[in-house]
């Protein structure tokens, strides 16, 4: 498969194409009206939104099958929505309200859609990387033919988690890729002051006999290929894969932050980068009128702004759930 | 009828539940050659090495990997070869696998046994590998605890481990691993002991021994020696933390109106200081005495015989603690240093 490939003026394949800027957008959106939301302090605890770098997570579900897993971070919120968890439910957490996706007891940062394929968004940096390796060993020894992907950030490479899950993986030539999604931060450090190599997660690779793969980030498409020769090759029976995809997020770490040490022309530079011109650049020398792009931004705005309002304007949960599902009984009790 | 070593029970019940359901996966360091232990001789050449999985040392990675399975079906039985190692993946154990069902919306279910050697017993392994640590586990909601204090309850309490949904912590006690017992190894049926059933190892109607694991047999050795000076201890075996027999306790307090709790964990913060507690608040009225524990000391495991002695509870301690809630003159009982004379 050749990355980044013009998209023909007509037939399927512009349609995906089209159907992907509307993921982008989406998303876009969606993480827009959270960091709003949170600054309205509509949002209970805090939030982390991946505005900016949602090419990485529409790509990679791209390039999934339904019966694929996903698992990622406390910046979750792209990768459940991009596999085709409830938008409604995924807000309806968010903002504390009856039906959220996870009763209320995930918020923010466990953002989970089993029923999706994403097995969870985990708030402990690293922690999620062995898990990944246990769902694709149970694949592994079901031969269920399914790939899990990993996401995490760039600062994830320095704990000692992801060594022992990547070395896990590559020994046992599990069916899991690790998809980095390097911003250029871990919380307010940029990761080139903490970190010996350039890349930090495809500079690592090697070490565990694994070949650096890396990707830009921003371009929905080369994310989407370079993964998905990843995804078939672990599909096949050859083993784990590293990717390092270079993004950047454009807002602070968490909507609390500001992100003041991201300095304004690193900032500007990777604007005139933003995933969304990029794709839709490609939309446009395709022939895709301008005008249907306009209306799909639009459009998704309106959609938006609707199901915010209509969330909002639900009472929030009563909280009588409060001492259930600790157990698979459905109950919290310890003794009798 | 054969005798069966509390080590080999750990292998009869993994072997049973192997050969009941294929989900059912061991991951653990050298376990493929047995474990260091010998804990699970003979099951790779029963079940294979794709079912007994060696591992790095890699102890998140275990957990993790533990959890992971469970998520998408498998049922794993993990070994962290001494309990002092999960310090190394409490993350895994105490933030991932305690908590995920709760914080997904049960949206999971997390069928994870991990198992392996703790506590002390005098066997000289030191401050990082004598540990028991239950009590840590014990302040994580989340997680089922057990330890069994026979062979054949490590058969059937590793047995119902397996089986059940949720994640269960299981300790063995490594001065436990000789011990012997009559048990019926092949006859066909399965054994199975339901969790959160405490066990009555001696009836008695004058104070009440609670136990768990090792200590268990410290109670009963005390209740012998006081036996003889005409005073009955009841026995009971709590077998597990979580889910706890509470009920059991409490009906024996209330019969015997008295209450020594035996745990080999640290007394600072020991899991006997919740069933006390329970005791005082759900038995008041019955009791003649307060609940008084006894607990290893206060200080990291030493190595040399008569220093590890010194700091672990004692069939001694638990006879003079006896002794002291025999007596109800309640100052006695709140001179800290006094039941366990060895507490710094
Ligand atoms: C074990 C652990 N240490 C520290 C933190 C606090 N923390 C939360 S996010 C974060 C930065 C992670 O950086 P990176 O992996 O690059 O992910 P990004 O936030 O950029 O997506 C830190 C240090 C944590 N959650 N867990
Ligand atoms: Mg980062």
């Amino acid at each position: 498969m050749t990355v980044g490939s013009a998209v023909p003026a007509a037939g399927p394949a512009r349609d995906a194409a089209v159907d992907v800027y509307g993921e982008l957008v989406f998303v876009r959106r969606f993480l827009e009206k959270v960091h709003a939301l949170y600054r309205q302090g509509h949002v209970h605890g805090p939030a982390h939104v991946g505005i900016g770098q949602e090419a990485i997570a529409v790509g990679v579900a791209r390039a999934l099958r339904p019966e694929d897993r996903s698992i990622g971070t406390y910046r979750g919120h792209a990768h459940a929505l991009a596999r085709g968890a409830p938008p409604d439910a995924v807000l309806r957490e968010l903002l504390g309200r009856e039906g959220g996706i996870c009763a209320g007891k995930g918020g923010s940062m466990h953002i989970t859609s089993v029923e999706y394929g994403y097995f969870g968004s985990y708030a402990i940096v690293g922690a999620h990387l062995p898990i990944a390796c246990g769902l694709a060993l149970a694949d592994q020894l079901r031969s269920a033919g399914r790939v899990t992907v990993c996401f995490f950030g760039d600062g994830t490479t320095n704990i000692g988690a992801f060594h022992e899950a990547v070395n896990l993986a590559a020994v046992w030539g599990l069916p899991v890729v690790f998809v980095c999604e390097n911003n250029g931060y871990m919380e307010y450090t940029p990761i080139g002051d903490m970190t010996p190599v350039p890349r930090p997660a495809a500079d690592r690779a090697g070490a565990y006999g694994l070949r650096p793969i890396t990707v830009d980030g921003n371009d929905v498409r080369a994310v989407r290929d370079v993964t998905g020769e990843a995804v078939e090759a672990a599909r096949a029976g050859q083993g784990p894969a590293m990717i390092e995809a270079r993004t950047y997020r454009m807002t602070g770490h968490s909507c609390a932050d500001p992100g003041k040490y991201q300095p304004p022309d690193e900032v500007e530079r990777w604007a005139e980068r933003d995933p969304l011109l990029v794709h839709r650049a490609v939309l446009v020398d395709a022939g895709v009128p301008a005008e249907l792009v306009d209306e799909i931004d639009s459009d998704t705005r309106t959609e938006v702004d609707e199901l915010a309002a209509d969330i909002l304007a639900a009472a929030p949960i009563t909280g009588d759930n409060a001492l259930t599902d600790m157990w698979s009984d459905g109950g919290a009790r310890w003794r009798n | 009828m054969a005798e069966l070593t509390y080590r080999q029970a750990v292998a009869v019940a993994l072997a049973q539940e192997m050969a009941r359901d294929e989900r059912v996966v061991l991951l653990g360091e050298d376990i493929g050659s047995g474990g260091v232990f010998k804990t699970l001789t003979g099951l790779t050449e029963r079940f294979g090495a794709t079912r007994v999985r060696d591992t790095p040392i890699s102890e998140q990675a275990i957990a993790g990997a533990a959890m992971g399975a469970a998520m998408a079906g498998l049922r794993p039985v993990a070994e962290i070869m001494f309990s002092d190692f999960y310090a190394t993946c409490w993350d895994q154990v105490a933030n991932e696998i305690a908590k995920t069902r709760y914080m997904t919306g049960g949206q999971v279910s997390l069928p994870v046994v991990i198992r392996g050697a703790s506590g002390s017993g005098g066997l000289g392994f030191g401050s990082q590998h004598s540990q028991a640590v239950e009590n840590w586990a014990m302040c994580v909601p989340g997680l089922k605890i057990v330890s069994p204090a026979t062979p054949s309850d490590m058969v059937g309490l590793l047995a119902a481990a397996v089986r059940d949904d949720d994640p269960v912590l299981v300790f063995e006690h490594k001065a436990l691993y000789s011990m012997k017992e009559e048990f019926p190894v092949e006859d066909g049926t399965d054994h199975v002991v339901p969790l959160g059933h405490a066990r009555v190892v001696r009836p008695g109607q004058d104070v009440t021994l609670v136990g768990l694991g090792f200590s268990v047999g410290l109670c009963q050795r005390a209740a012998e020696r006081i036996d003889q000076e005409g005073v009955h201890a009841e026995v009971l075996d709590l077998r597990c933390l979580v889910p706890l027999d509470a009920q059991r306790v409490l009906d024996s307090v209330r019969r015997t109106g008295r209450a020594v709790i035996v745990e080999e964990n640290p007394g600072q913060l020991g899991w006997a200081a919740a069933i006390g507690s329970i005791v005082a608040e759900e038995a008041f009225d019955a009791l003649t005495a307060p609940p008084v524990r006894v607990s290893g000391a206060n200080v990291p495991l030493p190595v040399a015989t008569a220093l590890e002695a010194a700091v672990n509870p004692s069939v001694d301690d638990i006879v003079t603690a006896v002794r002291r809630v025999l007596d109800p003159a309640p100052r006695t009982l709140c001179r800290p240093g006094v039941l366990n004379p060895s507490i710094p």
